[in-house]
């Protein structure tokens, strides 16, 4: 090889780093994986404070059933009865039982609170203020929180009878505990 | 092919296997579980009507030899 060719050989263009795209996307695939991700409320973890909304029951020092629901949502509505049955028998000992609408239609909301009156705190959530912080896996949720305002039980969605039992026994040693 | 450019390609290919993943995993799901409140109308299950989804599947099975084509759903209230 003559040195004209050699000089030209090594002075020729040079190739961009394959590791550059390769950064970018890696990038983009951490930034898609955090970005995307929701905050959610875990056992041990206080729970966002439901706030000074109208109808918001006092819970202070109080064992609190927090049951996230909609009009739209079939489980929701199976999950009512459950629910007043525990606030009725609990109530007298600590329970307080809020049960949050994420509805964002007013009406539907309305209509189902007429119809079925429960007899337990209800609000509306329209903005999704809270059930956004809290970060509800599914619909219905339902979070039992102890005297210190600890998330101590989770329940993604709402299974009839079986529910209910793992809720009352849930509730019960709550209400144990100082 | 060089050593290099072949292993860029893997990586490169595991992270768009990944990138594909998560956009179907839950915690990066765009619709979240309080806001399916449209997707949970009755209109919106394209399995409403099956009297008139047999007859669709029959006119599109004897008239065009076709099936299928349902796509991949995603309504309902996606409750518990």
């Amino acid at each position: 090889m003559s040195a004209d060719t050699h000089s030209r050989k090594v002075a020729g263009p040079r190739r961009g780093s394959p590791r550059a795209p390769l950064r970018a996307v890696l990038a983009l695939c951490a930034a898609a994986a955090v970005g995307g991700a929701r905050a959610q409320v875990a056992v041990g973890d206080i729970f966002p404070a439901i706030g000074a909304a109208a109808g918001a029951p006092a819970t202070e020092g109080k064992v609190v059933l927090v049951d996230f629901w909609a009009s739209w949502c079939a489980p929701c509505k199976a999950s009512f009865p459950a629910y007043g049955r525990l606030s009725a028998e609990y109530a007298p000992k600590g329970l307080v039982v809020v049960a949050v609408s994420v509805d964002e239609d007013p009406k539907a909301y309305a209509s189902f609170i007429k119809k079925f009156s429960p007899p337990f705190a209800v609000l509306l959530d329209r903005e999704h203020a809270l059930v956004s912080r809290a970060g509800v896996p599914t619909m219905p949720t339902s979070y039992l929180i102890d005297r210190r305002g600890r998330v101590r039980f989770i329940h993604a969605g709402y299974h009839g009878p079986a529910t209910e039992r793992a809720l009352r026994a849930e509730v019960e040693r709550l209400l144990s505990e100082p | 092919m060089k050593p290099a450019p072949r292993l860029v390609l893997v990586l490169l290919g595991l992270a768009l296997a990944v990138l594909g993943a998560g956009c179907t995993s839950a915690p990066l799901a765009r619709v979240h579980p309080w806001e399916r409140a449209l997707l949970a109308d009755s209109i919106m299950d394209p399995g409403r009507d099956p009297l008139g989804t047999a007859m669709m599947d029959h006119v599109t099975s004897s008239r065009e030899a076709a099936a299928g084509g349902r796509g991949v759903g995603g309504a309902g209230c996606g409750c518990n």
